[in-house]
C-alpha cells in the first residue's frame, strides 16, 4: 500500500493522512494508491502538512508497518527515549521499529 | 568572556525581528517552503525525523553560567526537558516548534546568543581549544582571535552562499584538542624565531563522504594580517569551489583536485592585492575584544595539593581532571557519557546545575567540547572534591574521558533525516559492553567515534576506532575503522572489511580491544599499537 506521510507545519510533529485528515498515528493511514501526487498538492496548499511525500507500507495484523526503517522511527519516535514515544508503556515498542 | 556592544546587541535583536515577521508569513502562507527554508535554516532551523530542530551558537564553545543557565530554561520551556551537545560545540534541540521559534531566539538574544549561522553555506560555528586560556601550554588564549574572526565572518556578504558550508577552528598550543587540521581551515597561532606571534593555516581538510588532512598552506603568517589571509583563503575557494555537485563542493576538494601548492600560489596573489586595500581590523579592535579575555583574578595562595583519599574520586581526579597554568586551580571535564546513556545529551536541570557549578567554582565559566562533553575551566583544586560529589550525585560524575565509553556519537537514524542507521543504540550497547572501569583503564586512551551516515558528524574517520552506519537495502549496517585520530598525530581510520549487524560491530569492537590487549607494547596506546602492528591481527581477529 502507499501511505502518505509529512510533518505538521507549525509543531513539527509527524502526521499520516487518514483519507480526510491528518494523524499522528500510522495506524490511522489509508492506502491512497494512485492519488498520491493529486492529495500532496492539495494538502500542501493548506499549510496544514510541511515536507509531505508518499511512501510504501505494508498492512499487517498490527497495523500500518512503513517499509523503511526511517518511516518506523518517525511513525514511533526515537528507539532511545521511549519515553518521548507515542507508545511510552509499551515493552514491545522496540521491536516494531527493527 | 566577550561581551556584546550596542552593535551586537542591535545586529542580533533586529534578526529576531526579521525571522519573527518570516515564520508569521510561512504560517500564513505568504512564504512558501521552499522560500522559507533557506531563510530557516540560516537561523539555525531545521526540520528533522519528528519534529523541527533548533541549533544554538556557542562561539568557541564557551559559556557563561546565565547562558548555560537558560539553555536548560529553554529545554524546559520549548523542549522536552533535554538539550544535545554537538561536536561543533553547539547544542541542539529536538522537538521545537515553529511558531515557538522566534520568541527561543528572542531569549537567546537576552542572554548574547543566536542561532545565526549555525547551518547553509557560510562560515559556520568558529570552534576552538575547550581549555583556552587555562591550559599551560598555550602561548595565548585563542578566543579572541576566534571572536575577533567570528566578528568578520557574522553576516560577511561575499562569503554568505558559498559553495558548501565552511568551518574554521583556531588554537594557541602544541597540543592540538580541536581536530583542527580536520577543518576547512585550520589556524594554529604559535611564536616564531622572533618571539613575535604569528598564524600557520592548514586548509582543505575535512571529514565527510572524502575525508582529507588538511596541508599547511600559509606559513607563519603575521597576526596583524589573520583576517586578511582568511579572506583571501576564502576568496579563492569562492571564486573556484565547485557548485555544480554538491559533494565536490567543500574547499577540502578544491586544494585536493589542484594540488596545494597551486592553491597556495592563488591565495598568495589573492592575499597580495588584499594587503593593498587594507581589509584588517585595527589592532585596537583585537585590543578590544582581548580586553574581554582577562584571566580571572586567581587566588595565589590556593594550595596546590588533592585529598586522594576517596578511591573513586580518584580515579575521577585521574581521568577527568587536567593540568590548569595556575597553581592551586585545575581543569575539569564533565562527561556527558554515563554508562549506557546518550553521548552529549543532559536534562535541563543537569544543565542547570552545571551553570550553577561554573558560577560558583569556576568564575562563572563553562565551555562545550567537540567531543560532547562539558568543562569548567578554573577549578580551585580544594574545591575538587566537593564539585565531584555534586557532580556524582546528579549523574554527571562518569569518570571516563578519553576512555572507551567516551564515546562521539551523532544523533544516528532516531532523529536526524540524513542518517542511514542509528548510532545512539550502538553507542549504549559499546558502552555497556565495557562497563567495567578496571577494564577501560586497562584499555587506556581509546577514542571511539559513530557517525550514522557518511556526513561524518560523529567524526568515525578520526576514531582510533570508528564506525559508520549505512543502509543495506533497508537494513542498518556498521562498518569498522580503525587507526583514526586527531590532533598532532592527526590520521584517518582504514576500514577493516565487510560490515556488521547491531550486535556482530560490538563483537567485533571486542575482538580488536582484544588483540590490542595482546600486542601492545610498554605505554602504546590502541592506536599506537595498530600503527605499529597494522591491520593484519585484527582483520583476523575480527574475520576469523
Amino acid at each position: 500500500m502507499k501511505i502518505l506521510t509529512g510533518n505538521d507545519l507549525k509543531t513539527g510533529d509527524v502526521i499520516w493522512w487518514t483519507g480526510y485528515d491528518w494523524s499522528r498515528h500510522v495506524e490511522d493511514a489509508v492506502d491512497v494508491g494512485s492519488d498520491a501526487d493529486t492529495i500532496l498538492a492539495r494538502e500542501e496548499a493548506t499549510r496544514r502538512v510541511n515536507a509531505s511525500y508518499a511512501i510504501e507500507a505494508q498492512k499487517t495484523a498490527d497495523g500500518v508497518r512503513p517499509a523503511h526503517i526511517k518511516d518506523r522511527i518517525r511513525a514511533l519516535g526515537p528507539t532511545v527515549r521511549p519515553d518521548l514515544t507515542l507508545k511510552p508503556t509499551d515493552p514491545e515498542i522496540g521491536n516494531w521499529v527493527i | 568572556m566577550y561581551k556584546y556592544d550596542n552593535y551586537d546587541q542591535q545586529m542580533v535583536d533586529a534578526r529576531v525581528s526579521e525571522f519573527r515577521d518570516q515564520v508569521a508569513r510561512r504560517i500564513a502562507g505568504t512564504l512558501t517552503e521552499d522560500q522559507f527554508k533557506p531563510l530557516r535554516l540560516k537561523n539555525g532551523l531545521y526540520l528533522q525525523l519528528h519534529a523541527y530542530m533548533l541549533r544554538v551558537a556557542i562561539p568557541y564553545g564557551t559559556l557563561s553560567g546565565a547562558q548555560m543557565r537558560l539553555l536548560g530554561d529553554i529545554a524546559d520551556k520549548y523542549d522536552r526537558g533535554y538539550g544535545h551537545f554537538t561536536t561543533r560545540q553547539n547544542i541542539q534541540y529536538n522537538w521545537i516548534k515553529l511558531a515557538d521559534t522566534p520568541d527561543i531566539l528572542a531569549d537567546l538574544a537576552k542572554v548574547e546568543m543566536h542561532a545565526i549561522q549555525t547551518s547553509g553555506n557560510c562560515i559556520r560555528n568558529i570552534s576552538s581549544d575547550q581549555f583556552a586560556g587555562a591550559a599551560a601550554d598555550e602561548i595565548v588564549d585563542p578566543r579572541p582571535y576566534a571572536e575577533l574572526l567570528r566578528q568578520w565572518s557574522s553576516f560577511h556578504p561575499e562569503f554568505d552562499y558559498l559553495p558548501r558550508k565552511f568551518k574554521i577552528a583556531v588554537i594557541a598550543s602544541e597540543t592540538d584538542r580541536a581536530a583542527m587540521k580536520l577543518h576547512d581551515i585550520g589556524i594554529r597561532l604559535r611564536h616564531d624565531d622572533a618571539g613575535a606571534i604569528v598564524a600557520d593555516f592548514y586548509v582543505g581538510g575535512g571529514m565527510g563522504r572524502t575525508p582529507m588532512i588538511a596541508p599547511l598552506i600559509g606559513d607563519g603568517i603575521a597576526i596583524d594580517h589573520m583576517v586578511t589571509y582568511t579572506e583571501a583563503a576564502l576568496r579563492v575557494y569562492n571564486r573556484h569551489g565547485r557548485r555544480d555537485n554538491k559533494y565536490k563542493a567543500r574547499i577540502k576538494i578544491l586544494v585536493h583536485e589542484i594540488g596545494a601548492d597551486s592553491y597556495r600560489s592563488q591565495v598568495e596573489a589573492e592575499f597580495a592585492h588584499l594587503q593593498t586595500l587594507e581589509l584588517e581590523p585595527p589592532a585596537a579592535e583585537l585590543a578590544r575584544i582581548q580586553a574581554m579575555f582577562v584571566p580571572p583574578a586567581f587566588d595565589t595562595t590556593a594550595p596546590d595539593s588533592v585529598d586522594r583519599s576517596d578511591p573513586d574520586f580518584a580515579v575521577w581526579l585521574d581521568n577527568n581532571v587536567h593540568a590548569h597554568k595556575q597553581p592551586g586551580y585545575a581543569l575539569v571535564t564533565i562527561s556527558l557519557k554515563p554508562i549506557g546513556g546518550i553521548p552529549g545529551d543532559a536534562s535541563a536541570d543537569q544543565i542547570r546545575l552545571m551553570a550553577d557549578l561554573a558560577q560558583k567554582h569556576s568564575f562563572d565559566e563553562l565551555r562545550v567540547t567537540h567531543a560532547q562533553n562539558i568543562v569548567l575551566p578554573h577549578v580551585k583544586k580544594a574545591d575538587l572534591y566537593a564539585l565531584w560529589q555534586m557532580l556524582e550525585a546528579n549523574g554527571l560524575g562518569t569518570p571516563n574521558l578519553d576512555l572507551i565509553t567516551d564515546i562521539i556519537a551523532c544523533p544516528g537514524l532516531d532523529y536526524c533525516s540524513l542518517a542511514n542507521a542509528r548510532s545512539i543504540p550502538l553507542a549504549q550497547k559499546i558502552s555497556q559492553r565495557f562497563a567495567d572501569q578496571g577494564r577501560q583503564q586497562d584499555l587506556g586512551e581509546l577514542k571511539l567515534k559513530i557517525s550514522g551516515c557518511i556526513n561524518a558528524c560523529g567524526h568515525h574517520h578520526a576514531g582510533h576506532i570508528g564506525v559508520l552506519g549505512v543502509d543495506r537495502k533497508g537494513v542498518e549496517n556498521y562498518q569498522l575503522s580503525l587507526g583514526g585520530s586527531e590532533g598532532a598525530d592527526t590520521s584517518l581510520g582504514q576500514i577493516t572489511g565487510p560490515g556488521f549487524s547491531e550486535d556482530g560491530i560490538v563483537d567485533a569492537i571486542e575482538k580488536a580491544t582484544e588483540v590490542y590487549l595482546v600486542k601492545r607494547e610498554n605505554g602504546e596506546r590502541f592506536v599506537d599499537t595498530y600503527r605499529r602492528v597494522g591491520m593484519a591481527p585484527f582483520k583476523e581477529a575480527i574475520y576469523g
